[in-house]
């Protein structure tokens, strides 16, 4: 199982204050100077950096990092991640406004999010009822079924999804005055919904619930004999994973503009898996990183195809190329890659177990596999 | 070290704490466990004991809800549990260890204690991190006092020894109020200093608390059980006190190598 956290051996009781001021010091001195260049990122780049790629690159990375605490921590590959991500930025359109005064209600903006946040974990929380009892391959099988099954049904229906037109102008509401669709604003509202959701993982993962679901994932057997109900444990991730994943929907949708059945088809489902595997999808920072490598992929393939004389149409090749590479070299993805020459790169005196590195799984242990030889009767 | 009050199914005046009814496993065209009848009395400690296929660590498997019979009815303490799954059985009091240590290695000794003694207690799906004077924690010393894994609390499971790994598998199905424990073979692979360590801390345990163990070693076997079940091909085929089991000449035959007929 994961390397513990919870540290229930030596510390005192703090007081308010002081578990802060302890739980800030155990953030790492590299986070500090990425959180403080991300903040700096708008003084020394345009709107088109800030909200197509940093602001792209956040979103997808929240729905990413759903993924990633499912199949990180709760060996719980999903498919259905963009599908939930969907689900929200839907709701937001039919409970807020949008272009499509007929089927949007025109409830207030905070109303509409949370109805957005309440019905993709809702969504999501149905999905891991279904899909707890299998494991590997039929996890996988069941939420691409009904990610597809959403595809194909928001396509048809007319009534509630407005069909395949989807709704436009579905945007951000102006509060504080505030235009929240402009890049900067933009880039800041994703960058601290991401920045919530990683720590935010980070801190469900190292509590007592997140060692159960790493307990869950490393050996369900033992779990369930120790008084833990599996099911119940991989579907409460679920709910989790489905509120990230409904944020990451909302901003989509605003960031968008508008939600069609195209933003959940097969194609962008399947993207959310490759962004994951592309970071590392045993560390809550690797979906961040997939996602930036996504986006500059999908956004600069294309310039670089055409000055090759090739199609641009072709950029998902590049996509795939880069995916395979990454993969074949460290199927733990960069992070993998960081870990395996990281510590080669440092001084002898400063190698050693670093501080703040993220929970994964034991080597060699597969998740729902457990020791053979127990069952010899 | 008892967390938690009288759980579910704790009617006073039960007259056995486990029951099995007639149960049977079979897997495919083999019959593991073939008509099973055992009773067993609250703070009674039994031995099971047999030779390898003969449907020992099946017949816990079916106890626990690992795998449930093919036939047949388990009840504890008076309620049929046959149906429920593992962890409904666990929060009734059942407990149990297995033949090879299914432990968190990246975990340290206190903190595989301290998940066994939540996962059967409230607030199992707490964010809250423990503290020190949290009273899970502090059961969680108990248990490790219990099982002499003091000078060990804050080191990783994968760095303890083998007989260690063993005590702690003990302290784990100690965690909460266990009324019956399933000890699967808690002496294989020690050395003789630990299986002495292993035998004082079962007889340190407290009266009411009863257990059935399985073990190929019979000196351990009959020095901490009141009763003996001996096994063969999936069935019970003797029942008694150590020294009956010890004097009979069938037992005798099967382990000193006659065979069973």
């Amino acid at each position: 199982m994961a390397q513990s956290d919870m540290n229930t051996s030596d510390t005192t009781r703090p007081d308010r204050s002081a578990r802060l001021g302890g739980l800030i010091r155990q953030i790492p001195t590299r986070v500090w100077v990425v959180g403080f260049f991300l903040l700096l990122v708008p003084s020394f780049t345009g709107g088109f950096v800030q909200y197509q790629i940093f602001g792209w690159a956040f979103v997808l990375g929240l729905i990413a990092l759903s993924l990633m605490f499912l199949g990180g921590y709760g060996g719980m590959v999903s498919l259905v991640q963009m599908t939930v991500a969907a689900v929200a930025g839907y709701s937001v359109a039919i409970f807020g406004t949008s272009g499509v005064s007929e089927i949007s209600m025109g409830w207030p903006w905070y109303v509409a999010v949370i109805m957005a946040i309440v019905m993709g974990t809702l969504f999501c929380v149905a999905t891991g009822a279904l899909a707890v009892r299998t494991e590997g391959i039929y996890t996988i099988m069941i939420t691409l079924a009904i990610a597809s099954a959403f595809f194909y049904f928001t396509r048809q229906n007319y009534t509630v999804f407005n069909g395949f037109t989807g709704f436009n102008r579905v945007l951000p509401p102006p509060v504080f005055g505030i235009d929240w669709r402009a890049p900067t604003p933009f880039y800041y509202l994703s960058l601290f919904c991401a920045a919530a959701g990683y720590f935010a993982v980070l801190y469900v993962s190292r509590s007592p619930f997140g060692l159960v679901l790493q307990g869950v994932r490393d050996n369900p057997r033992r779990m369930a004999a120790l008084g833990y109900s599996v099911n119940a444990h991989r579907i409460a991730a679920y709910a989790f994973s489905g509120v990230l994943a409904s944020i990451g929907g909302i901003l989509l949708v605003w960031s968008n503009g508008q939600i069609s059945p195209g933003t959940a088809s097969i194609g962008p489902v399947i993207d959310i898996l490759v962004i994951a595997v592309i970071g590392g999808i045993n560390r809550p920072i690797g979906a961040f990183i997939g996602a930036l490598v996504y986006v500059l992929l999908r956004t600069y393939s294309l310039d670089f195809l055409e000055a090759l004389n090739l199609s641009g149409e072709r950029f998902k090749l590049l996509v795939g190329l880069g995916f395979l590479i990454i993969v074949y070299w460290s199927p733990d993805g960069i992070c993998g890659l960081w870990e395996r020459f990281g510590p080669k790169l440092k001084p002898r005196s400063a190698r050693g177990r670093e501080p703040g590195r993220e929970p994964g799984r034991e080597p060699g242990r597969e998740p729902g596999r457990e020791p053979e030889g127990g069952n010899d009767a | 070290m008892m967390l938690d009050p009288p759980q579910k199914g704790d009617e006073i005046g039960n007259e056995y704490a486990l029951e099995l009814k007639g149960v049977s496993k079979q897997f495919g065209a083999l019959n593991a466990l073939s008509d099973i009848n055992i009773r067993i009395k609250p703070g009674e400690r039994r031995a099971v004991l047999g030779s390898n296929g003969a449907g020992k660590t099946t017949l816990f498997n079916c106890i626990t809800g690992d795998f449930p019979p093919s036939a047949g009815k388990v009840l504890f303490f008076g309620e049929d549990v046959t149906e429920f799954p593992a962890h409904e059985r666990i929060r009734r009091g059942l407990r149990r260890t297995y033949q090879i240590s299914l432990l968190f290695n990246g975990l340290s000794v206190h903190d595989n204690v301290y998940l066994a003694c939540r996962g059967v207690s409230r607030g199992r799906f707490s964010l809250r991190r423990p503290h020190p004077g949290d009273a899970l924690v502090q059961a969680a010393d108990g248990l490790i006092a219990i099982a002499n894994l003091e000078n060990v609390r804050d080191v990783m499971v994968s760095d303890l020894s083998y007989g260690q790994q063993r005590q702690l598998e003990i302290a784990l199905a100690l965690a909460g109020a266990p009324r019956l424990v399933l000890l699967d073979e808690p002496a294989a692979g020690l050395s003789p200093s630990e299986r002495k360590e292993l035998i004082s801390i079962l007889n340190r345990l407290p009266e009411h608390m009863g257990y059935v163990i399985i073990e190929h070693d019979m000196d351990v076997a009959l020095r901490v059980a009141d009763r003996v079940t001996m096994m063969h091909n999936g069935r019970i085929f003797k029942e008694g006190t150590p020294q009956e089991i010890e004097n009979d000449p069938e037992v005798q035959a099967l382990y000193l190598g006659g065979g069973h007929e």
